[in-house]
């Protein structure tokens, strides 16, 4: 057919425009970032004589080699005690099986395997498998469908994720975008109940992996970005029913602050700051959505939970300090009873949520051991917290910075760099981390042979506009313009193995893209990994030298895991499958000409579409004797 | 539940900058998947939004419509000022929140030129008025009938050659073109372009091998020590 002349004109200039488009911004300058020396604090010196960092054994129990919750164990390590797999021989480990997911969706869930069985939860519409891993090929048990409402897509603000569920006393264990939790029996694959809990009509859904501990379910909403009122809820495993509810705005009786709350700094204390830090009534729409990782402290019997970003992004429309947005609380598991609070972002400008994982560990500080929390914040900061008290030892920054200038470690709160506050009419360039964070969700893990926290993390920054924002329910409630750009040097992930005591980074990997998932790191010191453009990879635990890698189907934003066979052997698996807010420009309706598209994300991921398709797909790896 | 701001305005606690709360529009019971009737909160009450049936154009091999037109689009084409209030109105109704600046986020892409509803202005406007399954509020009767002619007018025309264009930056639909009423008179279906799902230009792959260098910094996390070398694979 031919192709009338002027229409060769416009697809001439559409084409120019779309190369103009797909450039990824300029890095940010390095002297537009802070050095850990100007801005890095803690309360005492380094003291490694003091004893060996580990957790404790009742929140890491002896490995079983089953693998039943996303993050291996209490503490949440995702540290695997299997020596199977070595340095030495990881180079032929293999493929062993494979199982597409039916759904091409960012996969951000862990495959759970118990009872040599192995379950795993896609992205919406949140099919539930249970593959059996005695066959060969490791044969379909049953497949659970939810079934969740549709409409539930259109208000999931970054890609319609799952980040998995667990095996507890014979149910699986997970939630729906559509924002029900469901316990299903693992031999049947039926439900044993449902429980509704989140609301599409305001814009709710549930995106997290509920924690399973002491008889309880725990689960919290995600919304920020809808003018949702964040949640976190413990359910009766037996019944999924309610047993308490704890809101993240508002008064102190909806956030469950009574006699037992006792907050460490002063800014934290005072009666129902979650309303008195608000202008009138904008609690009631301001986010605080726990939608991360949760603990349980089986030694302290706490739970910890962070708080989302409040909403709207435009900070102009919610002066003060937003309690009890972006930060986190340890609470009574039975009564859900406040213990105490810490703000990491009091009155968040960046959208920098508190949602990100806890490991909970013993280790030196001051001359003796000590109970912490590590905490990897979206901020930039490392901060290690005593777990009795919410003290802040030492707060560290991980990845370039330049919005906080440090925390004081006086009064808990970060010095803001005013350079980089953010206004309506002006953009702010070279906002350091950028909305997503220096890390967003995807979970670190720790080795206790090393005594090295492994963190997967991003090497980003952005240009924020704030805009007035009107809130209409279940529509977006954000009020700005962002466009995300490569942090100093260009790469925009990086690996870093990160001492906690020494409070120094020992080695760190480049990435072209950001780490999207999350690592598993075992007993032979091998440290596995996936990146957003398709590499599975085996790195050494001690010096970050490349092993193995494996080129999988579509990018890894998932969770993998190591878990020993029916035969005895040791296996590794992984979920591919790219999405997520980084990779909606693969998975997402999303489009690479416009840079503020995905909440900013698009800018600096226009050029992922040349690296990877949307995919999803279980792989199972393990040496090649069987 | 329905919302109002008390105060015009409020003093930030930390910086002193000002924020006007009072312009902000509060109509949650009027809004996405509530169950209240029309005709609250100072909006206009029922509105003619609904012209018949109007069928779907995707009919592979048919040059011409066999759609039924909506008389009232007739006045929104070739309109300067339709597209420009719809481009205000688009910010206004949080239609950016989900389409972005009109690249998609939560709700689709608008400006690739594919269509699962229709591309016609009529066909846009009844989308806007009854909503989609996978996440489109329904507007009808909670946004004045005219205004949703103006958006749809404002969308239609994000996908225009001359709209796409026009675009100086990364942030499209500045600038929008007003729509033709050529248009709309082909409604049969054409590829769209230069998006992920592509399938009328060619996307350039990438040679890059993976990565994965590590060094051993002595200072700054953000710092290259320069000393990286390249790891290859096994």
């Amino acid at each position: 057919m031919r192709t009338p002349l002027h229409l060769v004109f416009v697809s001439t200039a559409l084409c120019a425009a779309v190369a103009a488009a797909q450039t990824v911004p300029a890095p940010v300058p390095e002297s537009e970032i802070f050095s850990p020396e100007q801005i890095g604090h803690a309360l005492a010196a380094p003291t490694p004589q003091a004893g060996h960092t580990a957790p404790s054994a009742a929140n890491a129990p002896a490995d079983d080699g089953q693998w039943t919750m996303p993050s291996k164990n209490y503490a949440q390590t995702r540290y695997s005690e299997l020596t199977e797999i070595t340095p030495q021989n990881v180079a032929t480990l293999t493929a062993q099986f494979t199982f597409s997911l039916g759904v091409v969706k960012g996969e951000e869930a862990a495959p759970i395997v118990a009872d040599n069985t192995m379950y795993i939860v896609t992205a919406y519409p949140n099919f539930v498998y249970a593959l059996d891993l005695t066959k060969p090929g490791a044969p379909m048990k049953w497949r659970f469908a939810p079934n969740p409402a549709p409409a539930s897509q259109g208000i999931a603000c970054c890609d319609v994720v799952n980040r998995g569920g667990s095996v507890d006393h014979g149910k699986y264990i997970f939630n729906t975008l559509d924002g029900q939790t469901i316990a299903l029996d693992v031999k049947t694959g039926k439900p044993v109940w449902r429980t509704q809990l989140g609301n599409i009509a305001v814009g709710e859904t549930i995106t997290m992996a509920p924690l399973v501990a002491d008889g309880k379910v725990y689960v919290g909403n995600s919304g920020g970005e809808m003018g949702v009122r964040g949640w976190f809820v413990a359910l009766d495993e037996n019944t999924g029913k309610l047993i308490w509810k704890a809101y993240g705005t508002g008064p102190d009786k909806d956030v469950l602050i009574g006699p037992e709350f006792k907050p460490h700094y002063p800014s934290d204390q005072g009666k129902d700051l979650g309303v008195s830090s608000w202008p009138p009534q904008a609690w009631m729409i301001g986010g605080g959505n726990m939608w991360g990782w949760a603990n349980y402290d089986a030694e302290l019997h706490t739970i910890y939970h962070g708080t989302g970003n409040p909403g709207p992004w435009n900070q102009e429309q919610r002066p003060g300090d937003n309690k009890w947005t972006t930060g986190i609380f340890a609470r009574d598991p039975s009564t859900g009873a406040a213990r105490w609070y810490y703000q990491y972002s009091p009155h968040d400008e960046h959208d920098y949520d508190g949602i990100n994982e806890q490991l909970l560990l013993d280790m030196p500080f001051d001359g003796k051991m000590q109970k912490v929390l590590i905490h990897i914040d979206r901020n930039g900061y490392i901060y290690v917290i005593e777990r009795n008290t919410g003290t802040v030892l030492s707060a560290d920054p991980f990845g370039p910075v330049n919005s906080i200038q440090g925390i004081d470690l006086q009064t808990g709160r970060p010095n803001m760099n005013p350079a980089k506050l953010t206004r309506v009419g002006q953009t702010v360039t070279n906002i350091c981390p950028t909305a997503s964070g220096a890390k967003d969700w995807n979970p670190s893990s720790f080795s206790p042979r090393t005594g090295l926290l492994y963190i997967g993390h991003e090497n980003m920054c952005m240009d924020w506009e704030d805009v007035q924002v009107s809130y209409i329910a279940g529509t977006p409630y954000v009020g700005a313009l962002v466009h995300m750009k490569p942090g100093p040097g260009g790469n925009r992930g990086e690996m870093t193995a990160w001492d906690p005591v020494g409070r120094k980074p020992v080695w760190q990997a480049k990435e072209n893209f950001p780490i999207w998932s999350s690592s598993v790191v075992t007993a032979s010191d091998l440290l596995f990994y996936g990146t957003m453009d398709g590499w599975f990879k085996a790195v050494n635990a001690r010096t970050g030298e490349l092993l193995w890698r494996f080129k999988v189907d579509s990018g890894i934003i998932s969770q993998p895991v190591s878990y020993r066979g029916p035969d005895g052997h040791q296996y590794i698996a992984v979920l591919s499958g790219v999405g997520g807010w980084s990779g909606a420009v693969v998975s997402g309706p999303v489009d690479p000409r416009d840079g503020s598209a995905a909440l900013g994300m698009v800018a600096a991921m226009s050029d992922l579409p040349k690296y990877t398709t949307a995919g999803g797909t279980l792989y199972v790896f393990a040496l090649p004797q069987h | 539940m329905y919302l109002r701001f008390h105060s015009t305005s409020q003093t930030r606690s930390s910086g002193g900058r000002r924020a006007s709360l009072g312009a902000a529009l509060f109509f949650a019971a009027l809004l996405a998947g509530c169950n209240h009737g029309p005709g609250q909160g100072g909006m206009p009450a029922q509105q003619p939004d609904h012209f018949g049936v109007v069928e779907s154009a995707l009919t592979p091999g048919v040059g011409k419509s066999l759609v039924s037109e909506d008389p009232r689009a007739a006045q929104y084409y070739d309109n300067a000022d339709a597209v420009t209030a719809g481009k205000r109105l688009f910010a206004q109704y949080n239609c950016n929140g989900c389409h972005s600046s009109g690249g998609g986020g939560m709700g689709p892409d608008l400006m690739d030129g594919g269509w699962i509803y229709g591309s016609r202005l009529t066909q846009i406007h009844q989308t806007l008025v009854e909503g989609r399954p996978n996440g489109m509020p329904a507007w009808g009767g909670k946004i004045p009938d005219q205004e949703l002619w103006q958006l749809a007018t404002y969308v239609r025309s994000l996908s225009l050659p001359a709209t796409v264009a026009a675009e100086a930056d990364d942030t499209p639909g500045q600038t929008p073109a007003v729509v033709p009423r050529a248009a709309d008179e082909d409604a049969g279906w054409t590829p769209p372009a230069s998006t992920t799902n592509d399938y009328g230009t060619t996307i350039e792959g990438s040679a890059y091998d993976g990565g994965g260098t590590a060094s051993t910094p002595t200072d700054h996390p953000a710092k290259s020590t320069g000393a990286s070398k390249s790891q290859g694979p096994t």
